[in-house]
């Protein structure tokens, strides 16, 4: 990874190694935040500022970090931006913040900030972690919005809050899919989307470990 | 070079100045975005109570709301009695600062409610509430108060607003809820919402709360219509917590002495 172009490091996480279709990362606020697009943008946004900050941080001060705290100064570090982002969103975005409520802090959480913290900003330079962290923040969000399009358009029939599909319930014809509110869509959809990205890039498909054996065998009779 | 910094010494210089650096970071992070945050807060009740009064227009800026919402008088109301009590007697300077919600936690400041009476399902009420009011050429016009209950999966925290005959419902709405997006989360459908525009709390007596959710709808010639709202649909639990809620606070627990005193002109 030490030789890893700019141009590499920033686009990799977005196909062909995405941190939830490949690496099956950061599931949970992918089934939270994903109702409607204006706030998926926004916790998607957050989570590119807080994975690029953070390795910029990591990666800055990695000569200087013992070994033995390495995870705790990460985490502390993480968990600080996270709670500034948190601050800015109250600030600046209030509404959204709210319907966001736990999960921008729950980024302190997110497997993939931490992931990368740990597993690229350690080994590689401020510049190169920096894109590193905006391309797997870019990973998370094409997902993100990927599956927030559809459950915002079949499950409210809107985008963006703007009523594509008039909704019974307010006079118009579309009988919305409740289904698609709940976090258990998120899920078939982001199987839909890893069964469709790994249809595109086979070598995605992993190994089978093991193989199953027969139920029974012939040699009883 | 991996020896020098794993030293006791080295390790817990990096964590010091890791912890003072980032405590700096957030703290500063805190006191700069307060004002802003305190701001949208504001804001965001003002809104909420405007809009249960039907007075929100929409994507009216900031300046109007704040405007609009200039209009109200906020007023402490001892709820046993319902007479209003003075800023000070709950110990705050300014009627906006108190916080009825937190007062319902605090013993001095709340009375348990028998579980044979609560119908709204929160335990404990506080004895002072907030409500705004609306006051046009000296006659009191309208009425916002605050509501809240237990719905299916979560408190329902919201206003009613009511006209000046203290009967009539003008607007409700729920700000902070936590009912299923589709179904319960319906309370904050505008069509739905509207239905409660022009309803009656009371019967003719005037005495106890009639507000009823039903399913099927309501036809324009069923009896009691005028206190009778459309549940919603798959949404069961969630309709009854909001009938029982509104139930609850127009009855003699809470508001019905102040609405009473409003419409003997007492107040």
């Amino acid at each position: 990874m030490a030789d890893a172009s700019a141009k590499q490091v920033l686009f990799e996480p977005i196909f062909s190694n995405n941190p939830i279709a490949l690496q099956i990362l950061g599931i949970c606020s992918a089934l939270a935040v994903t109702t409607s697009m204006n706030v998926t943008l926004v916790m998607c946004a957050a989570v590119i500022a807080v994975t690029a900050f953070s390795n910029l941080a990591v990666s800055l001060v990695r000569t200087q970090i013992p070994g033995s705290i390495r995870i705790i100064v990460q985490m502390t570090i993480i968990a600080s931006l996270v709670i500034v982002v948190d601050q800015v969103l109250k600030a600046y975005a209030y509404e959204i913040s709210k319907q966001l409520s736990v999960f921008v802090g729950l980024i302190i959480t997110n497997c993939i900030v931490m992931g990368r913290a740990e597993g690229f900003a350690m080994k590689n330079g401020p510049y190169l972690s920096f894109l590193d962290g905006i391309g797997n923040g870019l990973g998370y969000s094409v997902l993100l919005i990927f599956v927030a399009f559809f459950r915002e358009l079949l499950g409210a029939g809107s985008l963006f809050g703007v009523s594509l599909m008039p909704v019974v319930n307010e006079g118009g014809w579309y009988v919305p899919n409740g289904l698609l509110l709940l976090p258990p869509s998120a899920f078939f959809i982001i199987g839909l989307a890893i069964w469709g990205l790994r249809t595109w890039k086979p070598e995605q498909i992993e190994e089978p470990d093991y193989k199953m054996s027969r139920h029974t065998t012939k040699e009883a009779f | 070079m991996a020896k020098a910094k794993d030293t006791v010494s080295r390790t817990l210089l990096v964590a010091l100045v890791l912890s003072v650096v980032f405590s700096v970071v957030v703290s500063t992070a805190a006191v700069v975005l307060r004002p802003a945050q305190i701001m949208n807060q504001n804001l965001d009740i003002k809104t909420n109570i405007l809009a249960a009064a039907g007075m929100l227009k929409e994507g009216a800026s900031a300046e109007e709301i704040e405007e609009e919402f200039s209009r109200f008088d906020v007023r402490l109301l001892d709820l046993d009695s319902g007479n209003f009590v003075e800023p000070s007697d709950v110990g705050v300077e300014d009627p906006m600062k108190y916080d009825m919600y937190k007062a319902a936690s605090d013993p001095q400041m709340s009375t348990n409610i028998p579980s044979s009476e609560d119908k709204a399902g929160i335990k404990r009420r506080p004895n002072v509430a907030k409500i705004y009011t609306l006051t046009e050429n000296d006659e009191l016009v309208r009425v916002v108060l605050p509501v809240h209950g237990y719905g299916l999966w979560s408190t329902l925290y919201g206003f009613v607003s009511l006209e000046g005959d203290a009967n009539t419902i003008e607007g409700l709405g729920f700000y902070d809820h936590a009912e299923t997006p589709g179904l319960g989360g319906e309370v904050d459908n505008p069509r739905w919402k509207s239905q409660w525009v022009g309803k009656e709390v009371y019967g003719d007596d005037l005495q106890e709360p009639q507000v009823r959710l039903v399913k099927g709808g309501v036809s324009s010639d069923a009896a009691d219509r005028e206190h009778k709202v459309d549940a919603l649909s798959g949404a069961t639990l969630t309709s009854r917590g909001v009938e029982q809620l509104v139930n609850y606070w127009m009855g003699d627990r809470g508001y019905a002495p102040f609405l009473k005193k409003l419409r003997e002109g007492e107040v």
